[in-house]
């Protein structure tokens, strides 16, 4: 094959995968080990071999079903998979893709909607502060997800132990933080 | 000696106690902790579950600003902090072309030349050699040594003890005269993040972890994580509800191990901010001086708070 004729093809997903995070799907041989030791595959829809299996189709149906599956949100990126694997697919690495595409596709499955909630608080707390402002996360997250009797038992004795900070830590350089914002996000995908 | 310090968000607030910990340690062993000045937070899931861009340049700021301060060592305590910090500092050294893009993002000089140290390896470098002859009050307990995830992996980028069955804070427990107990969760995942996300996943997960320690006859677990510690501490209720179980063995971090050895007091090193009591028995062994050379004698108090 030519590499002109290389050039002609459009970008699969899989190439795509292949630039972003140095993950070639195909070196998967669905040994299994990877699902084996994944602390939350018995929660998935597709545990993570089945993900690699569905991504080797080169299926459009597939890669759909991924995109707004809860999978993608529930991997905790505890790196089991990774060490396990005998070909050392990083699929961590592959799941941030994911999500990260589903993020900006708006395809996010509508469960994972806490998950999401947690992160953008989480992210919010950062553009402002510049830090993770812990008190400020939980009330702004119990606003997007209207859990607002969620842990509230812990609170009282959380900060009697002095580990609720009452007011957030500002740090001088939060305008290069919101600036760092600024950049990274797509203005036509809009805010994170 | 000077050591960079970089605490992240937790140990400025849910997690206070391990950076009073680490603090009163250093003291011990006469390191003073630099703060890295201005520091932000490094982003930790939520950014690299979202935004690539934002995962890689927010750890990448702190480092830009300590070497800006000529720091050659961070010390990392939190280990998903250390870990964030790690990675970032390999893919920008992987890719040189991404490396100049993250620099123009947080619009400082980013060259990579910091050592990002976690807990272990900070005490190995500056601690570990003075250690035993500092010990006053030898740890007595059966310890299980939870390492969690991001201590340990991936291993490709950390290089940091063995996957499966890390060692380092077992013998850095054996060291301040403990007993670390060999057991099977060392390095299962507590369910990290997802703490008020999912906390039934959460409470399965440290569960499982937390079960598997009492069933080997450990009366503390010793993590060196501000996550790992919350899961395990915080969320005991519903871990006790998800086992029918009433589990009540304290977790603490590896610096309150090593600083009750060295004869820290409860309060010195933040004991009584554990959501779970920390009631430990006063044993034998912590009541003889350890060498026979006069030392400042360490009172027996009672360990709780």
């Amino acid at each position: 094959m030519s590499a002109s004729h290389e050039h002609t093809h459009p970008d699969t997903l899989n190439d795509e995968i292949r630039r972003e995070t140095g993950v070639i799907v195909n070196k998967c041989y669905q040994c299994g080990k990877c699902s084996a030791g994944c602390p939350v595959a018995t929660e998935m829809e597709y545990p993570p071999s089945l993900v690699m299996r569905m991504l080797q189709t080169e299926d459009p149906l597939h890669v759909e079903k991924l995109l707004k599956s809860m999978t993608i949100w529930l991997c905790v990126t505890c790196e089991m998979c990774l060490t396990r694997c005998p070909m050392e697919i990083d699929i961590p690495s592959l799941m941030d893709f994911m999500r990260q595409k589903s993020y900006r596709a708006k395809k996010t499955n509508p469960q994972a909607k806490k998950i999401i909630s947690f992160h953008k608080s989480f992210l919010d707390s950062i553009n402002y502060t510049g830090r993770l402002y812990e008190m400020g996360l939980i009330v702004d997250y119990k606003m997007r997800t209207g859990a607002m009797m969620q842990d509230v038992a812990v609170a009282p004795k959380m900060f009697i132990k002095g580990k609720l900070n009452p007011v957030p830590e500002f740090i001088k350089g939060r305008k290069k933080i919101a600036a760092i914002f600024n950049k990274v996000q797509d203005k036509k995908e809009g805010k994170l | 000696m000077k050591v960079g310090f970089y605490p992240g968000c937790s140990m400025k607030g849910g997690a206070r106690e391990y950076q009073e910990s680490v603090s009163a340690l250093a003291k011990v062993f006469d390191i003073e902790l630099v703060e890295i000045p201005d520091w932000n937070c490094c982003g930790a899931t939520a950014a690299h579950n979202l935004n690539k861009e934002l995962s890689l340049s927010l750890p990448a700021r702190i480092m830009a600003l300590a070497e800006r301060e000529g720091i050659s060592d961070i010390v990392v305590p939190c280990a998903a902090c250390y870990n964030r910090l790690s990675i970032v500092k390999h893919e920008l050294e992987a890719d040189k072309s991404l490396s100049k893009r993250v620099a123009s993002i947080i619009d400082l000089k980013y060259e990579g030349t910091t050592q990002i140290l976690n807990i272990i390896q900070f005490i190995d470098k500056y601690i570990t050699d003075r250690l035993e002859e500092k010990v006053v009050k030898p740890f007595d307990y059966k310890t299980a040594c939870y390492y969690g995830c991001l201590l340990v992996r991936p291993h490709s980028i950390l290089k940091f003890d063995r996957v499966e069955d890390p060692q380092s804070m077992d013998v850095l427990v054996k060291k301040a005269g403990g007993d670390a107990i060999d057991w099977a969760y060392k390095t299962e995942c507590c369910g990290a993040g997802m703490s008020v996300s999912r906390t039934d996943t959460v409470a399965r997960l440290s569960g499982n972890i937390m079960k598997d320690a009492v069933d080997r006859a450990a009366e503390v677990v010793v993590v060196a994580c501000p996550m790992c510690h919350s899961n395990l501490d915080m969320r005991r209720p519903e871990i006790n509800k998800f086992l029918n179980e009433k589990i009540d063995i304290p977790i603490l971090y590896i610096s309150q191990v090593l600083g009750l050895a060295v004869g820290l007091d409860a309060k010195t090193l933040g004991l009584n901010r554990h959501m779970t009591e920390v009631n430990l028995p006063v044993k034998p062994a912590m009541e003889v001086p350890v060498a026979s050379e006069p030392k400042k004698v360490v009172n027996t108090q009672k360990l709780e708070a």
